[in-house]
């Protein structure tokens, strides 16, 4: 038979056309569905967000304009003005981030560029042992060893029991594991060709490593930094338990910048810490304790989407390729 | 023009630059070992706090205990007392409900009641709900002397060193607890020094696993939790394993490259990076309100009167790790070499039938290691269970996925921002509980990657 005949042969071709399976087709239904099960998960979450807080700004106690400009947040007098909850979340950050990059990126560097197969072999799974501690471990952690740590370093009298830097350290450590395998990885991509380059025109281990591994491997540095900025604000245990119940009301100017506001010592709410309070009260629904709540998720929700966006805008934006 | 230095200033310069080699490494080597030194203090704190050094006093001497049912206490001492005795002790001691109580999980005698009468006995017996007393065997000696020391002995913890401190000095914490007896007697109440024993105890014990929370932390322990956490890891499975690998499997082979398979695929990098509490605030809107009916279980006709049941924490953390079951098992799918796909569609087989019986059996041992990753997670986490309102004080076993529930991570959340200092040695013993879970899964899924994963040239 040859090949012109079979195209002609009627059920010959039926025959290769094959059988109908309908079971078939509800198995690659189900699986499409799995997938788009997904974006139900993301309307679900922009639509209960969105709905509760905007019962919640529809409360006459609540103006958005309010909410977004003042500084005082307290819902048992009826103010609602966010900043106070984002100044806790962005001081642990902040404080986090000065923690986290130097002994995280040093770590990826001296693990990429000096270590040996032996330190490797044992440094990065102690390194993978920190990704898998639960982030309750860490806040006891910051309760029981940082917090008294801090107080017998600053005094007693300066360093209140619920504090920021201790939430910040320890948050801090939670996300130097992140920043040091995203950037050993990146730093991994970097083909030896370029090492080798400069160690033969007579750069030091250290020159390699800052003036050509560090500036080639940039982008996937910076878009492990923002991971994991972006991790630090939806951290919630740590805070929760570390830095205090009490949202650092301020008055820009009257307030002392680095005495009350900037505070490292003192305690301070974050939103994340604001929403796990209010929820593990006997909270009941439709008041505007339990609308507040939603109100702050949303706020947290578009500041870690737009970190982790950022992120791989960065990845795409400024990745160098090599042959 | 270039400048090359020669001579002695090259030697000076390069000796400036190999000094300059040797800061370096030594700074990046300090800040590197500030990371191990982090995870090392975590570990001793938790450690620290789970073993060490206790000062008891006793409600009730042993001794007394003993001078009571007529012996002479010099020469006997409480464990060498045989049953009847001890049970006798206890009936002085405690109420008549709470005897009942004891009774009714399990008798001391076979052959005679102590505190309930036979009638109600045999009553209680034939009833439909009757207790596990009814047909256990009667508790043993060992068994009952716990429960003396429990009910009757009733130590009271009222100082704890931790572990090295109580190596090595364990005269220092023996004086702090003196001078604090001294400079501080009303704290005590009516303990006086002389009454202060010190010894050693294992907070993480099998006792503190084995048995329900207590608002005494000398009894407290975190049997609920556990079977809570298990529940918890199943329902989470069943949800998130199924329909992970699922949606790995369309976007990996059967998805064509077009806007909505994009999207999916973005969607879904984006869901792995959105802060885990917001999930929870997704299953308190859905599964605890809006679906109450189904997961409180009263559409069935059981379960209790709200949605904060373990089904809908499940789920909740289902919705939650499966982005990282997609992502992991697409990863595994990926590995997988075309020619098995090419083999198997030349020799005529569909899609599906290529999907099934060649890329799954070889992309197996990765989804198994995202699932253990992913329930390794679901074990962890606190703060959305926290939203979908898990109650942190729960004495009866979870019964089922309409049951309300606690876990590990909430029972530590909750001990830990308690005051007293005994709930802190808890916090610390329930953690170290969770890491050993921990660690075993994970060696578990190492195990899993070096043993079934085939490697193709």
């Amino acid at each position: 038979m040859t090949l012109q005949s079979q195209r002609t042969d009627q059920p010959m071709r039926d025959q290769l056309r094959g059988r109908r399976r309908p079971l078939e087709r509800a198995v690659i239904g189900f699986l499409f569905t799995a997938a788009a099960i997904s974006i139900a998960i993301t309307i679900g979450i922009l639509w209960e967000l969105g709905s509760e807080s905007l019962l919640f700004f529809q409360d006459e106690a609540v103006s958005l304009w309010d909410f977004l400009t003042t500084t005082v947040w307290q819902p048992q007098a009826g103010s609602f003005g966010i900043w106070p909850l984002i100044l806790g979340t962005l001081l642990i950050t902040v404080i986090a981030l000065i923690v986290a990059i130097p002994i995280g990126l040093a770590s990826a560097i001296y693990l990429s560029e000096y270590a040996g197969a032996r330190v490797r072999g044992i440094v990065k799974p102690l390194l993978e042992i920190l990704v898998g501690i639960p982030t309750v471990v860490f806040g006891f952690f910051a309760v029981t060893f940082m917090t008294p740590l801090l107080r017998s370093i600053f005094g007693v009298s300066v360093v209140n029991f619920f504090n920021v830097l201790s939430a910040g350290i320890v948050v801090g450590f939670l996300i130097v594991p992140l920043i040091s395998s995203l950037s050993e990885d990146a730093m991994a991509a970097v083909p030896s060709s370029l090492r080798q380059a400069a160690y033969a025109l007579g750069a030091s281990r250290f020159e390699v490593a800052t003036r050509v591994v560090v500036p080639a491997a940039l982008s996937g540095i910076a878009a492990g930094i923002v991971i994991a900025m972006s991790r630090a604000i939806g951290e919630t245990m740590v805070v929760t338990l570390a830095a205090g119940a009490a949202p650092r009301n301020f008055h820009l100017g009257t307030d002392p910048l680095f005495g009350h506001i900037l505070d490292p010592f003192d305690s301070a709410q974050t939103m994340t810490g604001y929403i796990a309070i209010t929820a593990s009260g006997d909270l009941s629904y439709n008041t505007i304790d339990y609308n507040s709540i939603f109100a702050i998720g949303l706020t947290l929700f578009f500041m870690t989407l737009g970190l982790n966006s950022l992120s791989r805008r960065i990845v795409k934006r400024f990745r160098q390729e090599y042959e | 023009m270039t400048y090359f230095p020669e001579g002695d200033e090259y030697q000076r310069l390069l000796a400036r630059k190999k000094t300059k080699g040797h800061f370096a490494k030594f700074g990046l080597l300090t800040l590197l070992i500030l990371a191990v030194l982090a995870l090392a203090s975590l570990l001793y704190t938790i450690v620290s706090d789970s073993f060490g050094l206790v000062a008891v006093v006793n409600e009730k001497e042993p001794s007394q205990i003993v001078a009571d049912l007529g012996y002479d206490p010099a020469r006997v001492s409480l464990d060498s007392l045989d049953k009847a005795d001890l049970v006798t002790a206890l009936e002085g001691a405690i109420s008549n409900n709470v005897g009942r109580r004891l009774e009714r999980d399990r008798r001391f005698f076979d052959d005679r009641l102590v505190f309930e009468t036979q009638a109600t006995w045999d009553e209680i017996c034939a009833s439909s709900g009757a207790p596990t007393g009814c047909t256990a065997s009667p508790r043993g000696h060992d068994d009952v002397l716990l429960l003396v020391e429990e009910r009757v002995v009733q130590p009271d913890i009222i100082a704890a060193e931790g572990l090295l401190p109580s190596i090595f000095d364990r005269r220092g914490f023996e004086e702090k607890v003196r001078t604090a007896f001294a400079t501080n007697p009303e704290r005590f109440g009516d303990y006086t020094v002389d009454q202060v024993r010190f010894e050693w105890r294992a907070w993480l014990n099998m006792r503190f696993l084995t048995t329900p929370p207590n608002s005494k932390p000398e009894l407290a322990g975190i049997r609920t939790a556990i079977l809570g956490s298990a529940w918890l890891v199943v329902i989470t499975v069943a949800f998130a394993v199924p329909v992970g690998v699922g949606a790995a499997i369309y976007l990996e082979e059967f998805a064509r490259k077009n806007r909505i398979n994009d999207f999916i695929q973005t969607n879904i990098n984006n869901l792995a990076g959105v802060p885990s509490i917001i999930y929870g605030m997704l299953g308190l809107a859905v599964f605890v309100r809006l679906l109450e009916p189904l997961t409180s279980g009263s559409l069935f006709g059981t379960g209790v009167d709200s949605g904060r049941t373990v089904l809908s924490a499940g789920l909740t953390l289902g919705l939650l790790t499966l982005p990282v079951v997609i992502i992991t098992s697409q990863e595994a799918i990926r590995a997988v070499p075309n020619s098995l796909r090419q083999a198997g569609m030349s020799l005529g087989a569909t899609r599906w039938q290529t999907v099934r019986s060649q890329v799954l059996p070889v992309a197996l041992p990765g989804i198994l290691t995202g699932t253990i990753l992913a329930i390794a997670r679901a074990i962890g986490e606190t703060a959305p269970l926290i939203l979908v309102g898990a109650a942190s004080f729960i004495t009866l076993d979870p019964s089922g996925p309409f049951s309300k529930f606690t876990a590990l991570p909430i029972q530590i959340f909750q001990w830990t921002a308690l005051p007293q200092f005994e709930f802190k040695n808890l916090a610390a013993a329930a953690s170290l509980a969770l890491l050993v879970m921990l660690l075993a899964l994970n060696s578990v899924a190492v195990i899993l990657r070096n043993r079934y994963s085939r490697r193709f040239p």
